[in-house]
Formats: C-alpha cells, sequence, structure tokens
C-alpha cells in the first residue's frame, strides 16, 4: 500500500468521524435527540427500583406512584417544573456551545431571584403592566450580573470557569440567606425566614386555572424560539460554535473571542436569572429558603442530554419536570429525596455511555469499510510499514 | 481584633485545610495521569458517609476510614470507565459523578443525619513536640488525619517527581501517545491514579465526618470538593503548593469564624462568603502569574488533560 492511498485512507476515516460530531452522532438527531433521554430514564427508573429493593422497600409501588403523580396526576406540576428548568437549560446550552463550561446556573438563577425581589418589595404600589416587565428586565439583569465574573475572568486570564462559576453559586445563596435573614425580612412573617407576600401585581399571572402554570411559561417558549434563531440563524450563532469545535481556528478566522465570552456568559446567566425571576414570581410570591431544589445544576443535564437544541431542552426539561416534582411524591411515600439527585446522575451516564458507545461503533464500522475498501486488515499494513 | 486567638485560629486553619489538602492530593494524582475529575465533591460525600456508616456498625474507626478509602475509590471506578474506556466527555461524567456522589450520601446518609459519630480520630498531641511554643499546639496537636497528611505530602511529592512510575505517570498525563509508545500502559495508568485519586478523595471526605467534625450531616463538605478541584489549578499540580493552597483556605474558613466568633460588625453571612471568593482570587493570582510570566494567558496543566486516549489503528 503506498504512502498516497495511506493517506487517502486515513483521510476516509477522518471524515466519516469529522462527519459526525459529538453532538450529533445520529443519523436522525431529532428523533433520537428525544429518544435517548426516553430509554436512558428506563434504565435509571430500573437502577433506581434496585436501590429502592435493596433499602428494603417496596420498589413497584413507589415507582409507578412516581410516575402516575408526575406525569397523569399532576402533569400540571411537572409543567410548572419545567419552566424555570427550560430557561435555565436554554442559558447554559449558550455557554455550552462555545465549549464554556458555565456551571453557575444556580447562583444566576438567584441573581435574578434577588433583582426580582428587590423590585417587588420596592415598588409594592406599581400596576402589572409596568412591574412585570421591570422584573423582566431586572431578572434578566441580576443573572447576568452574575455570569459576568466568571466570562469576565475566562476572556481576560483565562480563569477556569468551571470553578469561578460555581463558587459564585455559594456566594448567591450565602446572599440570598443574608438579605431573608436580615434586611428583607418579613416583620409579619413570624421570625421565618421569608420577605414578605408581593403584591398581586406583582405575580405573574396563572395562564391555565386550577393550575400553578403561569406566564413563565410563555417567558420560556419565546425565549427557545430567540436561542434557536440566534444559535442557528445569526452570524454570532456560528461564531459560537466555531469556538465550540475549535478554539484556535476561531482566533485565526478573526472571531472576536474575548467579546464572545463575555456575551455569552451574560446571555447565559440573563436566561437563568429570568427563570428565577419567573419562579419567584410566578410560584413562590415571596423569597424563601430553598427557592431552587437544584435547578440550576439540573438545567446543566438537560441542555447536555438535549444536546444544546433548543425545541429538544423543552421537551427534556418537561422529562426532568417530572422527577424534580417526584422528589414531593418520595417525601411523602417515606423515600429521600436523595433519590432525584441519583437518579439524575444515572440518566446522565446513561446517555452519555451510550452515546460514546455508538460513537465507538461508528468509528469501528469507518475503519472496518477502509479497510475493505483496500482488502488488508490493519495488521497487514503494520507489517508492511515496518 | 484584639479577642481573636492568633495560636487557636492556626490551628482550626490546619484541620480545615486537611480535608481539602487530601482531595486536592487525590486530584493532583488523577490529574497527572491526564484524567479530569470533577466528581470531587461527590467522592468525598460518600466517602464521609460511607465512612461515618461503617465506623457506626463496626465501632472502629479505623475500618470506616478503610470504608471510606474503598467508597472514594469505586465511584473514581465509574468515572474512571466512562471516560479512560469509552471516551466519555471527562467534564460532563465528573458532573454526573458529583450528582451520582451527592445523591448516595443523601440517601444512604439520611438515617444518619443528627448522629454522633461512634469512634472518631481524637485529637492526639505528640510527645515533646506538642510542647514547642506556638508550633506545637498548631501542628502537634492534631488528630491523626493531619499528622498522616503532614506524611503524605512529601511522599507524594518525591514519588511523582523522583520514581520512575511518577515518571511515567507524568508522562501519560503529558502526552499519552508518547508514553504509549514507550510501553507504558496509558489505560492501565489512568486507571490506577484514577482510583487512588478516589481513594485519597474518599478519605478526605472522612477526615471530616471521622475527625474534625464527627457527626453527619447532609452536605457535610459544602463545596469543600469544587475548591479542592481550583486549588489543584492554584498548586500547578504539585503537592507541595496543594500544601499552601489547604491550608490558605484552612486559614480563611478559621479566620472568618473567628471574627464571627469575636463579634465583628460584619454579617456572617458575607464572612462565610470569603473561602469561595478566595478559591477565585487564588485562581486569579495563579493565572495573572503565568500570564506575567508567558505573556499570554495559560494553562500549567498537563497537556493530555481531559482528553480521551484512543490508540487509532495505524494503516
Amino acid at each position: 500500500m503506498s504512502l498516497r492511498q495511506r493517506a487517502v485512507k486515513e483521510l476516509e476515516i477522518q471524515k466519516t468521524l469529522v462527519a459526525l460530531p459529538p453532538r450529533q452522532i445520529y443519523p436522525s438527531t431529532a428523533a433520537l435527540a428525544v429518544a435517548t433521554p426516553v430509554l436512558s430514564v428506563l434504565v435509571a427508573l430500573v437502577i433506581a427500583a434496585i436501590i429502592l429493593f435493596l433499602s428494603g422497600k417496596d420498589a413497584f409501588f413507589i415507582l409507578t406512584e412516581i410516575v402516575h403523580t408526575s406525569f397523569i396526576q399532576n402533569f400540571s406540576e411537572t409543567v410548572v417544573k419545567a419552566i424555570p428548568l427550560t430557561l435555565a437549560a436554554l442559558g447554559v446550552s449558550l455557554a455550552f456551545r462555545a465549549r464554556l463550561w458555565n456551571i453557575g446556573a444556580e447562583g444566576q438563577f438567584y441573581g435574578g431571584v434577588l433583582v426580582a425581589t428587590a423590585l417587588a418589595l420596592g415598588f409594592p404600589g406599581l400596576p402589572a403592566p409596568v412591574i412585570i416587565p421591570l422584573m423582566v428586565a431586572g431578572g434578566l439583569l441580576g443573572g447576568a450580573i452574575w455570569g459576568l465574573l466568571p466570562g469576565l475572568l475566562r476572556a481576560w486570564l483565562d480563569v477556569n470557569e468551571i470553578i469561578s462559576s460555581l463558587m459564585l453559586n455559594y456566594v448567591a445563596l450565602l446572599l440570598t440567606d443574608y438579605f431573608i435573614f436580615g434586611p428583607w425580612r418579613d416583620p409579619k412573617g413570624f421570625n421565618f425566614p421569608v420577605t414578605a407576600t408581593f403584591s398581586d401585581a406583582a405575580r405573574l399571572p396563572v395562564l391555565v386555572t386550577n393550575t400553578r402554570i403561569h406566564l413563565g411559561l410563555v417567558f420560556a417558549i419565546i425565549a427557545a424560539a430567540l436561542v434557536w434563531l440566534l444559535v442557528s440563524r445569526t452570524k454570532w450563532g456560528f461564531e459560537l460554535k466555531v469556538m465550540g469545535d475549535n478554539l484556535k481556528a476561531a482566533r485565526y478566522a478573526g472571531i472576536n473571542i474575548t467579546r464572545n465570552i463575555v456575551i455569552a456568559f451574560l446571555l447565559s446567566g440573563a436566561l437563568a436569572g429570568l427563570a428565577g425571576m419567573s419562579e419567584v414570581t410566578g410560584i413562590a410570591g415571596r423569597l424563601q429558603q430553598n427557592l431552587s431544589p437544584g435547578y440550576g445544576y439540573t438545567a446543566i443535564i438537560i441542555a447536555w442530554l438535549a444536546r444544546l437544541n433548543p425545541w429538544a431542552i423543552i421537551l427534556v426539561a418537561v422529562l426532568f419536570g417530572g422527577l424534580v416534582s417526584s422528589g414531593f411524591t418520595m417525601q411523602r411515600v417515606g423515600v429521600s429525596s436523595g433519590l432525584v439527585t441519583l437518579l439524575q446522575g444515572i440518566v446522565l451516564f446513561c446517555v452519555l455511555g451510550g452515546e460514546s458507545l455508538y460513537r465507538r461503533l461508528l468509528y469501528q464500522a469507518a475503519l472496518r469499510r477502509s479497510n475493505q475498501g483496500s482488502n488488508q486488515g490493519p495488521d497487514q499494513l503494520k507489517d508492511k510499514e515496518s | 481584633m484584639a479577642d481573636i486567638d492568633v495560636v487557636k485560629t492556626l490551628a482550626s486553619a490546619v484541620v480545615a485545610g486537611t480535608p481539602v489538602l487530601y482531595a486536592t492530593l487525590g486530584e493532583i494524582l488523577t490529574e497527572r495521569s491526564g484524567v479530569l475529575n470533577l466528581g470531587l465533591e461527590g467522592m468525598m460525600l460518600v466517602g464521609g458517609m460511607a465512612g461515618f456508616a461503617a465506623t457506626a456498625a463496626t465501632g472502629n474507626v479505623f475500618i470506616g476510614v478503610a470504608v471510606s478509602l474503598i467508597a472514594g475509590a469505586a465511584l473514581a471506578l465509574v468515572h474512571a470507565f466512562f471516560t479512560v474506556s469509552i471516551g466519555v466527555n471527562q467534564v460532563v461524567s465528573g458532573l454526573s459523578l458529583t450528582l451520582v456522589g451527592t445523591g448516595i450520601a443523601s440517601y444512604f446518609g439520611k438515617p444518619l443525619v443528627g448522629q454522633a459519630a461512634k469512634d472518631s480520630f481524637q485529637t492526639l498531641p505528640i510527645p515533646l513536640l506538642s510542647d514547642i511554643p506556638v508550633i506545637g499546639p498548631i501542628l502537634f496537636t492534631q488528630n491523626l488525619f493531619v499528622y498522616f497528611s503532614f506524611l503524605l505530602v512529601p511522599a507524594l511529592f518525591y514519588f511523582i517527581y523522583r520514581t520512575r512510575p511518577g515518571l511515567n505517570l507524568r508522562a501519560v498525563g503529558e502526552s499519552p501517545s508518547t508514553a504509549d509508545a514507550q510501553g507504558i500502559s496509558v489505560i492501565g495508568t489512568r486507571y490506577l491514579y484514577t482510583l487512588l485519586g478516589g481513594a485519597l478523595v474518599g478519605m478526605g471526605g472522612a477526615s471530616i465526618s471521622l475527625g474534625s467534625n464527627p457527626n453527619w450531616q447532609e452536605n457535610i463538605t459544602a463545596g469543600r470538593g469544587w475548591i479542592a478541584v481550583g486549588l489543584v489549578i492554584f498548586a500547578l499540580w504539585n503537592p507541595w503548593r496543594a500544601f499552601v493552597g489547604a491550608y490558605l483556605f484552612g486559614g480563611m474558613e478559621a479566620f472568618q469564624f473567628s471574627l464571627q466568633v469575636a463579634g465583628v460588625p460584619i454579617s456572617s453571612y458575607f464572612l462565610r462568603m470569603l473561602p469561595y471568593l478566595l478559591t477565585i482570587a487564588a485562581l486569579v493570582f495563579t493565572q495573572w502569574r503565568l500570564k506575567d510570566q508567558t505573556g499570554r494567558a495559560s494553562s500549567a496543566a498537563p497537556s493530555g488533560l481531559g482528553l480521551f486516549y484512543l490508540r487509532r489503528e495505524r494503516g
């Protein structure tokens, strides 16, 4: 086999691989983007059943109860949980597209919560058409502020954004505690760490009667559409993708990387902040402890499982909304809600494993195909080489 | 400020720094082989919980520590399988590991919440050394976890920089293909050090639940696993610098607590932010120094860190 033939063959393999970047490895991405998480949830449920069985619980009863409650009886609650999850996941998906690991969505969520709460408490007399747009802007701003520092540090000094964004999660939680235990504590709240209840005007209106589904649902769908437009129809969206695929190539192509990193973090944080704003004004109606059961972390899984596709994010968010709301079902039937976190991790591992194995199979198939073309196996080739 | 007992604060800095030190050292070993494991928080929690549960069951703290080592290594094995064998993105696998670990510790630790450890490493003053003024009470009136970490740091430094297996470890992390060509098993090395690192991280968790704070609470680590990931960067993957970083963190932790006790007029919520902000500051400092030396933003990480190694068939 001549050098030229070898080079051609290597190129064939490379082409097959390049044509199948990690995020879009499936022939039919859209269908499998939904099928894979569903399958993974099933596998995770089996593992959960084993764990429950091992700890002496009635696994079948508990799991059917969870599925029944989350997806049939109380589906509206699942949608309610899917609202902040969608918004936050859309946010992290923007950063992930450029391979920026923003795992500070939890803190950015609270950034939005704090600004929205400040507005609601500060202007109790404003009518809804004024205060709600104001709070939307405030939520976006608060999240963006919280995303700014990791973005700036990454752009300026290449400071690891995983650590900086994560550390700010803890800072945001402490800052929230400071406000609800301190200056914002409701004097009429019997010493509970909660703020006063927001005025009715400062509550997001309910969309579906007899449920808690609120205007945030519209925000989430609009945001998905905007993110889709941004990433698939604008130059900036394309620049992000190039940065994610090859930062060096992006630099040589003249893309302003420093600016894009900061903007990606700002937008990413803003969407998580909007999630926080919609949760505090749409559901809680006041600031209290544990407003988020880890939405910001779950959002990371959702974004990844949906392969950063904005529409898939909505669907996966509903699935995970069911998982999050099952935490309350679990407590009712006497199971620690730690199982929810565990399940989320297992689902992610299942998807990642399946994806990687699939990619390996494709690689081997590509290798075989190109070997058949030359009627020579790799071993024979090696002999000739030496 | 006059109310702060300096010696006592420094002694508690050592106590607070030790769990982070173990986690940082473990992650240094793992990352030196080219595997980035972000699951530290989860592994620490599981190590701490499993060690605590084993001690509660057997009444023997040594068995507890052994179990924490095994528990940390077991979780690390999951990460090794997914990243080293089948090439899952290391960042995402590490994040899932954090979730799995946090979930396991929360689910299986539920019945233990609020219990005091049946047995733990008590403060054990070393004869003679502990009588030295200032240094004695700070360094030599501590528990076994602390003393063992004093031995571990130079041992690891020697191992990584002065021995053959240490050289192989660094080679695998810097250039896996070269190491492979040298006949070093890249996959074997990565598995080995991911497991060893995980074991140390697990013990780091136990050094909280069976050492500095011998009772079980949910989320007992409060982000220390993540702080350790940051300190690895600050330490430039060097055990000695990990020592400095961990005690810097411990010092901040102890200092803010002393300030709270002394009743300074700053809200304790702001004081408790300091260790997290310090971690960011430490990273900024590290990167700024690197930029100063190399003239551009860069990293001192092993070149192969985070990259999947697949031996490609040539032909």
